[in-house]
């Protein structure tokens, strides 16, 4: 068994020499916000088609409407998620997964771990899939997913993904009862920082900002703005008129996709959007990510005949 | 006679689709293999968290070999007919036999078909049995097309005989059937090999496995009340939660823990509704407090379990911290008078076309005020009690644990200091839920119970939405079975028909009025009142009186069911019958008039006599709405109504006394129907 990590970034080094370790390659994060890993291309487009893929990254993630302003011990609009999809789902993937608990120090022997049902959903994705919660000692510690379908279409082959939120997994190994004083780099480092000296700011300031500040006005036109130009995007022809190759740009489009989510996202924290327009805007989003789908599946990336 | 076995080992089950799958799994099994022709003397299944198993004991050796003679076209028949019955008998044409019958010269096929041995049609079922299984929710997982409710591992699949044991040889989507499982995921993971039910289930145990559900569940109980035994504690029964429990582990180890005492001032629902939800605990204290939390670990480990028992404490520490957290805020806001909460009710939309809670809170008021005086309830009292009925959806608990809607409306008025009823009718109000739910008796409780849901019932009438076979989105058939329960168990007297209307103009309420029907005929036949007795009475005059007519309903039930009952309606039948055909015939209508005087026999006399005497001690039971009296005079003249068909001819040549009997007849026929609509009876 690995040595028990003494800090939050020992546990995201412990997870990504794991992973790259089982032949993941180890991603960065996506350089948009996103409410969650599975957001990012890697994986939202990446499970489509029938290339095999195998990607672990570390996602930050936004959830407006969680800020507390850094009071909270464990609620936080701004965290971290660790992310694994690998397509096609290998037969071991329980098994994978578990040696990952004991990479950051869960001694198998010593806690309780248990798989139970839980099955994911994504109404702005058009994507569902079965799987697990996963509890160690009671507490959900990662989400198991084989996805079954996404941005509408059937998974073949599935990919199994894996997402840990990293702050609660961290504050159990490393036994912190409040997300802030969890030790960021080692605690005898020249400089140790502590989760609260990198993030309780800016977790304030966000609260204010999502919750009271944020120009709701701008926020619609920009979701209009986002949702046109993805259609836009996707409307061009197959043909760039300009090298007169083939390139379908499902990427550019997807942008606009994760941006029309998360600026639903912001408006969801402001309140002003009421229940029955809720489902409608999470419709809008929805239809963009099954037209990026469609046009992913026509790429060779998507596994179109090159 | 050998005996099967089978195991199909796959990743976590869902714990609330266990018992459901080893049943099926046992059905789907066992009529294939006797549809094959297998026969067998007894079989089980049985479910964990990783595997489906069936034992069947006693299977048939091999199937028995069967022949069939088919008779085919007239020797001489087309080609093309004796070729089509060559293929549908499967045979070629130099096979069929020519025979003569008495018809003629016939072709007929021989089909001889060997028994197959027991390992081939196991395999054949099998197959069958794994690609059609019916998972509410199936996957599909890798490369493959196989659908499991979670992949799929391992197929054991033996066939059990005093010489040994058998792999039937099966493969499905790259799956080979072997005689190998595993044990415990984490204390025994190596495989092992077994040789028949009682070996696999012992080998199972020793591999901290406990096979049966049954088993783990006994176990766990005995194991958390002796612990709680032992600390002066109970333990709360909750079945549901102990089968799911049960199925969440292969080898239950109990642990019971201590709630922290910063805790102990939430209420008991809370503390019990939270660990229920969240971490799937059994809650244990005495004298209605709640201090401990059972939790069942799947594992043994070298500490007894003390990093497990821990880490659970902390989770719920960190889950009751947010619960404590809610209640905080919730009593701040309820002991100022909850001006937020029912200020937030006019930004919660009840239903597009409904308007906003705030609008529809409104309506209940207005609806449990104008109800108050026909339940016995004060009517401000009501209305203050439908003022702040919803006011806790708005609060911080209710959001995070919904089913404590009501429950915590009580705490909160009782916080903000309003009169008991109040509080109480907070929490009953939502009542009765479904058909076997206590039903509320309180007065003001009644009062915004039947408002709630008669404003749900009409708003929705209004609109037009409403159920429609199998959909019923808004549960309006739960509303209206509410109604109904709450009108009877507490015998009011209330006009439906008037009071849909102050509910809302726009509904229909006469079609409003047969959807309570409807629910009643469903209600009483659970009570075995028979739908056309309901018929019977809903045809009456006072039928949106429910308690009215549930008694009546019940008179005539019990009436009919005796000797007497049964003949007179069968008398009647047979009055209303003569009298409307001569009524068509005749073009007019036999009602008055009838004298005693041209009477002509003893037994038309005797009638005369009878319907005199019972004429007015039903009118006047009517009257009194005692329709057991009522019926018992009634019952008075089933004799002399059947002497008088057998010894008098109604349609005598004579027209006077033909009249006059048919008159008689009408007597009859308005006495009966002044009770019930007895032709709406069957029999």
């Amino acid at each position: 068994m690995a040595q028990k990590p003494r800090s939050f970034q020992e546990i995201i080094l412990a997870l990504q020499t794991y992973w790259a370790g089982q032949g993941c390659a180890v991603l960065q994060p996506y350089d948009m916000e996103v409410g969650a890993g599975t957001f990012h291309p890697a994986t939202t487009l990446r499970s489509l088609g029938t290339r095999p893929w195998a990607a672990a990254y570390v996602q930050p993630s936004r959830r407006p409407t969680d800020g507390r302003y850094g009071d909270n011990p464990n609620r936080l609009q701004h965290y971290y998620q660790f992310q694994v999809l690998i397509k096609p789902s290998p037969p071991d993937l329980q098994q994978l997964y578990l040696g990952s608990l004991e990479a950051i120090g869960i001694d198998m022997g010593m806690h309780d771990i248990r798989f139970v049902e839980d099955d994911w959903e994504s109404p702005t994705l058009g994507a569902w899939g079965l799987g697990w919660e996963v509890w160690c000692d009671g507490m959900e510690v990662s989400q198991f997913t084989y996805f079954q379908q996404v941005g509408g279409h059937d998974c073949h082959p599935v990919s199994g993904e894996l997402t840990y939120g990293l702050e609660r997994l961290a504050m159990y190994v490393l036994g912190i009862d409040h997300v802030m004083d969890m030790p960021f780099n080692a605690p005898d480092a020249p400089q140790p920082l502590s989760y609260g000296d990198v993030f309780r700011q800016t977790e304030r300031e966000y609260s204010r900002w999502n919750f009271d500040v944020a120009d709701t006005d701008l926020l619609f036109r920009h979701f209009e703005e986002a949702e046109a130009e993805c259609r836009r995007i996707l409307e061009e022809p197959d043909t760039d008129p300009k090298t007169g190759r083939e390139i379908v740009m499902a990427h550019p489009a997807y942008d606009q996709c994760i941006k029309a989510s998360h600026l639903f996202n912001l408006l969801d924290a402001r309140g002003v959007i009421s229940v029955t327009e809720r489902q409608a805007y999470i419709g809008r989003v929805r239809t963009l990510a099954k037209l990026c789908a469609d046009a992913f599946v026509r790429t060779e990336a998507g596994g179109a005949a090159a | 006679m050998p005996d099967l076995l089978i195991e199909l080992f796959s990743e976590e089950i869902p714990a609330r689709m266990q018992s459901r799958a080893a049943e099926d799994l046992k059905k789907l099994m066992t009529d294939g293999l006797v549809e094959s022709g297998l026969s067998y003397a007894s079989a089980a299944g049985f479910a964990t968290p990783r595997r489906l198993a069936l034992t069947v004991e006693g299977l048939g050796e091999r199937s028995p070999d069967t022949r069939e003679e088919r008779r085919g076209p007239k020797v001489g028949a087309p080609d093309k007919a004796i070729e089509g019955f060559c293929r549908g008998a499967g045979v070629s044409r130099d096979e069929l036999e020519e025979r003569e019958s008495d018809k003629g010269r016939f072709y007929f096929a021989v089909i001889e078909k060997s028994g197959r041995p027991a390992a081939e049609i196991v395999a054949e079922v099998l197959e069958q049995t794994i690609r059609n299984f019916p998972w509410p929710k199936a996957m599909r997982w890798g490369e493959g097309s196989l659908r499991w409710v979670r992949p799929l591992h391992s197929i054991l699949c033996i066939l059990t005989t005093e010489e040994g044991a058998e792999v039937v040889p099966l493969e499905i989507d790259g799956i080979h059937a072997g005689n190998t499982t595993r044990g415990h995921r984490f204390m025994a993971p190596e495989p092992f090999s077994v040789g028949s039910f009682e070996d696999y289930e012992a080998k199972l145990k020793r591999a901290k496995v406990l096979l049966r559900a049954e088993e783990r569940q006994e176990l766990i109980w005995h194991d958390a009340t002796n612990r709680a035994f032992a600390a002066g504690l109970d333990v709360r029964e909750d079945r549901g939660l102990l089968a799911e429990v049960a199925g969440l582990v292969e080898w239950p180890v109990v642990l019971m823990g201590e709630i922290e005492r910063r805790f102990m001032e939430l209420p008991p629902e809370v503390l019990q509704t939270s660990m229920k939800e969240h971490q799937k605990f059994l809650s244990a204290g005495k004298d209605g407090r709640i201090t401990h939390f059972v939790t069942v670990a799947n594992i043994e480990t070298a500490d007894e379990g003390a990093t497990i028992l821990a880490g659970n404490q902390k989770v719920l520490s960190a889950r009751l911290s947010d619960a404590a957290f809610f209640w905080e805020n919730d009593l701040r806001i309820a002991k100022e008078g909850m001006g937020p909460w029912l200020d937030s009710l006019s930004h919660r939309t009840f239903e597009r076309r409904l308007g906003s809670e705030a609008d529809r809170v409104a309506r209940i008021e207005a609806l449990a005020k104008e109800l108050a005086p026909t339940v016995g309830a004060d009517p401000e009292l009501a209305a203050q009690a439908a003022r702040v009925c919803k006011a806790d959806l708005s609060s911080e608990m209710v959001y995070e644990f919904p089913e404590l809607q009501g429950l915590m409306g009580r705490y909160y008025s009782e916080a903000a200091g309003l009169p008991p009823e109040v509080a109480q009718a907070c929490e009953e109000h939502y009542s009765p839920l479904g058909p076997s739910d206590t039903v509320p008796s309180a007065p003001v409780s009644v009062a915004v119970s039947l408002a709630d849901k008669l404003d749900t019932l009409s708003g929705f009438w209004a609109i037009d939405e409403k159920p429609t076979g199998s959909k019923d989105p808004f549960a309006l058939r739960r509303a209206a079975l509410g109604v109904i329960r709450l009108v009877l168990s507490n015998g009011h007297r209330l006009g439906l028909l008037q009071t849909i209307g102050s509910a809302n103009g726009e509904a229909d309420a006469e079609d409003l009025l047969s959807f309570f029907h409807d629910r009643l005929k469903v209600h009483l036949r659970d009570e075995g009142i028979r739908h056309d007795v309901i018929d019977a009475v809903t045809a009456m005059p006072g039928n949106d009186d429910l308690t009215l007519l549930v008694k009546r309903a019940g008179a005539l039930s019990d009436f009919l069911k005796t000797d007497d009952g049964g003949n007179l309606l069968q008398g009647f039948k047979r009055a209303n019958n003569i009298l409307t055909q001569a009524e068509e015939k005749d073009g007019v209508e036999y009602s008055f008039g009838a004298d005693a005087k041209f009477a002509e026999t003893a037994e038309e006399k005797e009638l005369f006599t009878a319907l005199d005497t019972a004429e007015p001690v039903i009118d006047e039971a009517m009257e009194r709405e005692d329709f057991v009296a009522a019926m018992g005079a009634m019952a008075g003249l089933r004799q002399p109504i059947d002497t008088f068909f057998e010894a008098v001819q109604v349609n005598s040549d004579n027209q006077i006394l033909r009249r006059n009997r048919l008159n008689l007849l009408s007597r009859i026929r308005r006495l009966c129907l002044s009770v019930a609509d007895l032709t709406r009876v069957e029999g």
